[in-house]
């Protein structure tokens, strides 16, 4: 890898993390965006070939609980902190079209 | 302020009431918080109602706790119940969780007394407090200067001596390089080893909660009370972990620790070059061997830091999306609605970050990128582990300089490279922490880093206690 | 796992010469009493918002933590559908969608509990399985106005006491060619399902969702075109109807000179049509990577073993052990298992029963179960009705009276007055009615089996029907030899 992103792959980016930027930000993002590569980039020198990823700092394995019944939360408490609701549901814009 | 361990030894055994003291905490932030601005939300109901239920144990001759009426900051990125917690974040601007982080009810089953929410760069993403929503802190030390970052609030609050200890989180230095910049102690500790329940998530497996303390007893103090399996958190170590406290006096006669080359040299400032050998020398006049080890794998740490972490972040950060909590800006449609409330509530730097992680990750270039990123990691934790087969401990410095002007930095590159020195521990897993060792040529503190293996918090702790009294001798 | 060969229809639902190409996505609701990585209760029905917690709603600072039950439960399935079991890691898929709390939904990726496997079906073909993974489900959406057509609508509700409920999701292999092999298919899964006490599988419920993906390729050609996804499938007969619709579209579209759209599409049953959801070309990357929360699931071998010591008898091993026993087709047992009676057919045939006799009994007579009927019991009055001691109606008596209040045949028989009726005895009788009609007699002799049932009924009219119809055929067929 170069290091380099380009304008329209920041743009792809940035609808895919549902982020609007003006023409300015994409710019300066841009700009900004490559150089943190272009220090990844220095990570291409390495032959890694036969070092694994490393999953977790300190290795653990089936961690686990029982299935065991815990109170929920209230659910005015919750409801209360929502932008809208109705009818005990979260109230949001339509949803165009379904989950993937 | 006296240090928390005096404060609870005396409210414990009645000398003085912890109303009283967590009154005198309130009285010192009105004093001087308009100028520091360590604090975003002070939780005063709260801290009463805790300060009275201590006095009261005592009058009844009940013991409330190690931390019995110490006030403690929290930073704003730990759930606090029914109070503001907002990370430094227009987006969750209003938002007061509907239940407690792990570490709070650990707090305050010890007799801690919580008096407010810290200021920390948003969603923890920075290194000066700079990137906060809510306006920067200021350094204690000297007001025109940062405090570091991201828990600069946290660290500030104890330097200014609001409270004598406070709960930051460290995912690539954000202890370890506020609490250097601030003159204060600042602790990572091992992963897993204090709970992330109720922390909210920058990068998952960087992530850890620790305190800051104007002293080492302090801060073995409170790590002893907050450390330990959670079963809330699956990523919680479950054996029991060793107290730092009792033996924490033990000094560091035949230990031997390894000054790190690669954190001697290029890009860190004579005077903290200086000050850390300095460190040393302290070290072997105590007993210790203090020789220089190399870890070349450190340097690529910085780079790998920078796709992990946003990598991580910029799926954790997906939840904020204006649906169950937080800021809203209304759309047509939920998709305009996710776009405009996010594009409107999130910073630029947080911005920056979850773009670059989702880049990381996106198809194509997961392998080139995260994967390789990942394979670094392995290889730095390898060549420490090669290191502590013939050191016991570790030693840098903190941060490369010592606190630089607000506004100085505002190329995010240069923000970045004051982590090169704290990023490896975070990358391998492994307890670290800062000392307060000298200032630098501008009179500004100086911090000095002791890295142990992983769990080996005790042996740490011993070396920052001594180097901590060799410390007192500086002039 | 090999291709299945295609089933012979009555009819072509598709145009000669055109294969349908079918595989099933199938997401289960295990059964836990909470949900896959908290302590909230799963339940069906409860009112909106009830079941929820930090966790499961993605509250900021959140973690989960897996339920050990539904770990042991997702093993249980994959062992039942001879899956390997495999040591798995939990992965994020990012997307953004209302109904999804964190906005990412924790599952497996490349490293799934479940491997590998296979579905035997009642017609004995064996569907193969690509694997069977955990995943949380998602919170419900409601869509308000515009009629609840997701196009139309002003807003949309969120419930999320679903969110977090443990879902397995059994792939299959794309090799099913036809619309009754599928519904085979996922009635066997549900049998599956319903015999480990994994999941209640209701399809009505959302306890089981079928998502079929469809392409058509011509006849003879092993080439996968571009398929599509049929979601909102809620029965097996929107099922059927769903995968022939699709392939019929898929059909015309490609004899026309077009190709079908990669795509989504949504099942609308009483439209009996499928319309366009979300363009498959402009998919989310969903950018997994494995969930830095969750360490690995990595089961043993006494693990695996000690789940497959705990299986429950399956179908098709009933189906393939009542074919041995009773010496048919697999497709022959079918419904004696379905009916849960191949352990007493099988106990029946050991203890000495005639085992045509007791698998047509089973089919025939036994629609409501075996009741209080004992193997013993059943065996006994199969060898009554073999030596003649019952009639074929008595014997259908007698059995509906075992099912319902049990006993012992040959009790139950005295108490009905159902004598034994000695075969000598008959001869005799026999005799007598031959010697009062000759010339009948001498035309039965000749051949003429029009006379045979004037015989048959004189001698029931004389034992008042105890006498068994199938026994004097015989006794009059052996006389009629010896002249």
């Amino acid at each position: 890898m170069s290091g380099e992103i380009t304008r329209d792959e920041v743009a792809h980016v940035a609808s895919l993390a549902r982020l609007r930027l003006d023409d300015n930000e994409l710019d300066t993002f841009t700009e900004q965006l490559c150089v943190v590569l272009e220090t990844a980039a220095e990570l291409n020198s390495l032959d890694l070939s036969d070092v694994p990823p490393m999953a977790q700092p300190y290795p653990l394995s089936n961690v686990m609980r029982p299935d065991v019944i815990v109170l929920s939360l209230d659910r005015d408490e919750v409801l209360a902190q929502a932008p809208d609701t109705e009818d005990g549901r979260f109230r949001v814009p339509p949803a165009l079209g379904e989950a993937p | 302020m006296s240090s928390a361990y005096e404060l609870a030894a005396s409210i414990r055994s009645g000398d003085q009431s912890a109303l009283a003291v967590v009154d005198a905490s309130f009285d010192a932030i009105k004093e001087r918080d308009d100028e520091i601005h360590a604090f975003l939300h002070l939780t005063k109901q709260r801290a009463q109602a805790q300060a009275k239920a201590v006095d009261e144990t005592v009058a009844n001759g009940g013991d409330p706790g190690p931390l019995a009426g110490v006030p403690v900051a929290i930073k704003d990125n730990m759930c606090t119940r029914g109070e503001p917690t907002t990370c430094s974040s227009k987006i969750l601007d209003g938002w007061r969780p509907p239940y407690d982080a792990t570490v709070i009810g650990r707090l305050e089953a010890a007799g801690a007394v919580i008096v407010g929410k810290t200021n920390l760069d948003e969603f923890a993403m920075g290194s000066s407090t700079e990137n906060s929503a809510f306006g920067p802190t200021r350094n204690p030390h000297d007001t025109t200067r940062v405090p570091g970052g991201s828990s600069g609030g946290s660290a500030a609050a104890v330097a200014a001596d609001f409270v004598p200890l406070s709960l930051g989180s460290d995912t690539g230095g954000s202890i370890r390089q506020p609490a250097a910049l601030c003159g204060v102690v600042g602790v990572k500790p091992s992963y897993g080893a204090v709970s992330r329940y109720g922390l909210i998530a920058f990068a998952s497996s960087l992530d850890q909660i620790g305190p800051f303390a104007q002293n080492v007893t302090d801060a073995a103090l409170c790590f002893d009370v907050i450390s330990g399996h959670d079963p809330m958190d699956a990523t919680s170590i479950p054996t029991a972990l060793t107290p730092t406290l009792p033996t924490l006096n033990e000094g560091v006669a035949g230990m031997r620790i390894g000054l790190i080359d690669e954190l001697m040299g290029e890009g860190i400032d004579d005077d903290v070059i200086a000050r850390t050998n300095q460190a040393a020398e302290a070290l072997t006049a105590a007993g210790a061997t203090v020789e220089r080890v190399s870890i070349p794998a450190t340097i690529y740490g910085l780079a790998a830091y920078y796709l992990i972490a946003p990598a991580e972040a910029s799926s954790n950060l997906a939840r904020f999306d204006g649906v169950r909590y937080g800021q809203r800006v209304e759309g047509q449609n939920v998709a305009a609605m996710n776009v405009a409330t996010r594009s409107a509530g999130f910073g630029d730097e947080v911005k920056r970050r979850i773009m670059l992680g989702t880049y990381a990750l996106s198809s194509g270039y997961y392998d080139a990128y995260y994967g390789k990123a990942q394979r670094v990691r392995t290889l730095i934790a390898n060549e420490f582990a090669t290191a502590y087969q013939s050191f016991d401990l570790l030693l840098s410095p903190t941060s490369p300089s010592t606190a630089f002007e607000i506004g100085a930095k505002s190329d995010p590159m240069a923000l970045y490279m004051c982590d090169v020195c704290t990023i490896p521990s975070n990358l391998a897993g492994h307890p670290a922490m800062s000392v307060p060792f000298g200032v630098g040529d501008d009179g500004l503190p100086v911090g000095v880093q002791i890295l142990a293996p992983m769990l080996e918090e005790a042996r740490m702790f011993k070396a920052a206690k001594a180097l901590e009294e060799a410390a007192k001798g500086m002039s | 796992m090999s291709e299945v060969s295609e089933s012979k229809t009555a009819e072509s639902v598709i145009p000669d010469g055109w294969e349908m190409v079918i595989g099933l996505e199938v997401h289960v609701e295990l059964g836990t009493a909470t949900k896959l990585f908290c302590g909230c209760a799963n339940n069906f029905g409860d009112e909106p918002n009830t079941n929820i917690c930090p966790t499961c709603l993605g509250l900021p600072g959140s973690l989960p933590v897996p339920n050990a039950q539904a770990i042991d439960f997702a093993m249980t399935l994959g062992r039942a559908l001879n899956c390997t079991v495999l040591p798995s890691i939990f992965a994020r898929k990012n997307y953004f969608y209302p109904d999804m709390p964190k906005d990412f939904q924790t599952t497996q990726y490349e490293e799934p509990t479940n491997g590998e496997g296979f579905i035997q079906l009642p017609d004995g073909r064996s569907i193969g399985i690509e694997r069977a993974h955990i995943e949380e489900d998602t919170g419900k959406s409601t869509h308000l106005g515009g009629g609840g057509r997701i196009h139309d609508a002003t807003a949309t509700l969120v419930d999320y006491n679903r969110a977090g409920v443990p879902l397995v999701e059994v792939v299959s292999h794309p090799v099913m060619h036809d619309a009754e092999t599928a519904r085979a298919y996922v009635a066997e899964l549900r049998d599956i399902l319903l015999a480990t006490g994994v999941s209640d599988a209701r399809m009505e419920e959302g306890s089981m969702r079928v998502d079929a993906n469809v392409s058509v390729r011509p006849v003879g050609s092993d080439e996968l075109r571009t398929r599509c996804e049929v979601k909102n499938i809620n029965s097996l007969r929107s099922l059927g109807r769903a995968i022939n619709y699709e392939a019929r579209r898929h059909v015309d579209l490609w004899t026309n000179g077009e190709e079908p759209r990669q795509q989504t599409r949504h099942w609308d049953e009483d439209g009996g049509r499928s319309t366009p959801g979300r363009s498959k070309e402009d998919a989310d990357d969903y950018r997994y990577f494995a969930c830095p929360d969750l360490p690995p699931l990595t089961p043993t071998a006494e693990d695996i073993a000690a789940i497959d010591a705990a299986l429950p008898s399956l179908p098709a091993a009933r189906r393939s052990a009542l074919a041995v026993a009773a010496g048919v087709e697999i497709i022959d047992t079918t419904l004696t298992v379905e009916r849960g009676l191949d352990l007493l057919v099988i106990a029946g045939i050991a203890a000495g029963a005639d085992a045509t006799a007791a698998m047509k009994h089973a089919d025939q007579n036994l629609s409501d179960g075996q009741g209080q009927l004992t193997p013993a019991s059943f065996a006994a009055l199969l060898v009554m009705e073999a030596d003649g001691s019952l009639s074929s109606t008595q014997v259908k008596t007698v059995l509906a009276e075992l099912v319902a209040n049990g006993g012992e045949p040959g009790d139950v028989a005295a108490s009905m007055g159902f004598e034994a009726m000695d075969t000598s005895e008959l001869e005799s009788l026999l005799d007598r009615i031959i010697g009062d009609s000759p010339d009948e007699w001498a035309r039965f002799v000749e051949g003429d089996r029009k006379v045979q049932g004037h015989f048959v009924g004189q001698i029931m009219k004389a034992t008042q029907g105890k006498a068994d119809g199938k026994v004097v055929n015989q006794l009059m067929t052996q006389r009629a030899l010896e002249g």
